[in-house]
């Protein structure tokens, strides 16, 4: 099978640290991948450089066979827009709008008509114990709806690739579980791959694969390098 | 224990405690009629339990058995009594970082593959209490935690390798 997503041997320095340092790896279409590492690894860089958000000083980064390194900031964001969808550890919600209005924020941005837009959100809430709380703003939901929220938005478009960073790292242990359950339910029924950065071992066990990164290189499932 | 416990909910038959037992704690190791039997012996011996006269019916034996006083003040006691907590201090991970490190081999290839394993073992287990009935999932998680306790050692034991077998050689 051809990788969905490939990099091949990035390296990213930030001043004087280098943050990736030799970084590849691979992901299949409608595979769940685990990044995992300690703080400062280097993950959610890689993340960043996988999903078009950052520009890696050497290497490749390939996604469905088109070199996305080397595109210009209106290609990679309009790919960012139109394929991918994104979840971070706080869901970021935009305060001053309704849940609902931050869940239909990618299909706006992609050019659908509000009312198209809100009527394509609004299944999300009963599908993700939400109902009732479309007309909530950020404020008046807890941590776990909030990122309930911030999944719908990261999944409403049906992207290629959902790109998580440690999405249930702000949760509880129960509240972090049924995040997880929605997350990579939704995105196996739906095909997409997701991209998971997390430091929390329960939070990979949901993945199809891990890759750990260490001194900002990764490294493929130990279990793969390792002679059986 | 776990009869004496079963006993107490409502007086039952050999039979019927085997099949309980087996539902909720045999986990895939069905508990052997014999045992069953030997430990309702002990535990009649003891005076913990009642045997009632064999009731006519299907199978060799339809007595019933029924907890005494005794037996449900010695329930009650191990029930709320916390299990004595094991530290583990000297676990075969454990042995085998330091030996390896004390040796001169791969700690480091040994951790990673302890680390892919764990979390293989974690996989199914969360695939496990995904998909499976509640008590299941409790069971599940209860693995899942202690997997992850030691998945945090290897990684904290992965970071400080080079220290450790400084330690360990000097």
């Amino acid at each position: 099978m051809t990788a969905l997503i490939e990099a091949r041997d990035l390296t990213l320095t930030f001043g004087e640290t280098p943050a990736l340092r030799g970084a590849s790896l691979t992901a299949d279409a409608g595979e769940v991948l685990a990044l995992m590492g300690p703080s400062g690894s280097g993950k959610s860089t890689l993340l960043h450089c996988l999903a078009g958000i950052l520009t890696p000083d050497s290497g490749e980064v390939h996604f469905n066979g088109r070199r996305i390194d080397t595109m210009n900031e209106a290609q990679r964001s309009e790919l960012r827009r139109r394929t991918f969808g994104f979840v971070f550890q706080f869901g970021q919600l935009v305060p001053e709008l309704t849940a609902e209005e931050n869940v239909a924020l990618p299909l706006l941005f992609g050019g659908t008509r509000r009312a198209g837009a809100l009527a394509q959100a609004r299944p999300w809430f009963a599908r993700l114990g939400l109902d009732g709380m479309q007309r909530r703003r950020s404020g008046e939901l807890s941590g776990g709806q909030a990122q309930r929220v911030a999944l719908a938005r990261g999944l409403v478009a049906r992207p290629q690739v959902l790109f998580a960073d440690e999405p249930t790292g702000a949760l509880d242990s129960l509240t972090g579980e049924q995040v997880m359950e929605l997350l990579v339910g939704t995105a196996r029924e739906q095909g997409t791959t997701v991209i998971l950065v997390t430091h929390e071992p329960r939070v990979a066990a949901y993945a199809d694969r891990e890759t750990v990164v260490r001194d900002g290189k990764a490294s493929t499932l130990a279990a793969e390098r390792i002679a059986p | 224990m776990t009869l004496l416990g079963l006993l107490e909910r409502e007086p039952s038959h050999g039979y019927d405690l085997k099949r309980v037992y087996d539902e909720f704690f045999g986990r895939g190791k069905p508990l052997p009629f014999g045992q069953v039997y030997a430990t309702l012996g002990r535990l009649a011996r003891d005076g913990k339990v009642m045997v009632g006269e064999a009731e006519p019916g299907d199978g060799p034996d339809r007595k019933r058995y029924v907890i005494t006083e005794t037996g449900a003040t010695e329930f009650e006691s191990w029930l709320t009594e916390p299990v004595a907590p094991e530290p583990s201090l000297q676990t075969v991970l454990f042995t085998k970082v330091v030996l390896a490190l004390m040796l001169g081999r791969d700690a480091q290839q040994y951790l990673d593959a302890q680390r892919a394993a764990h979390l293989r073992r974690m996989r199914e287990l969360t695939e496990l209490r995904r998909t499976g009935p509640l008590v299941d999932a409790l069971l599940a998680d209860h693995g899942l935690f202690h997997l992850e306790a030691d998945l945090r050692w290897i990684d904290l034991t992965t970071a400080r390798l080079d220290a450790i077998a400084e330690a360990v050689r000097s």
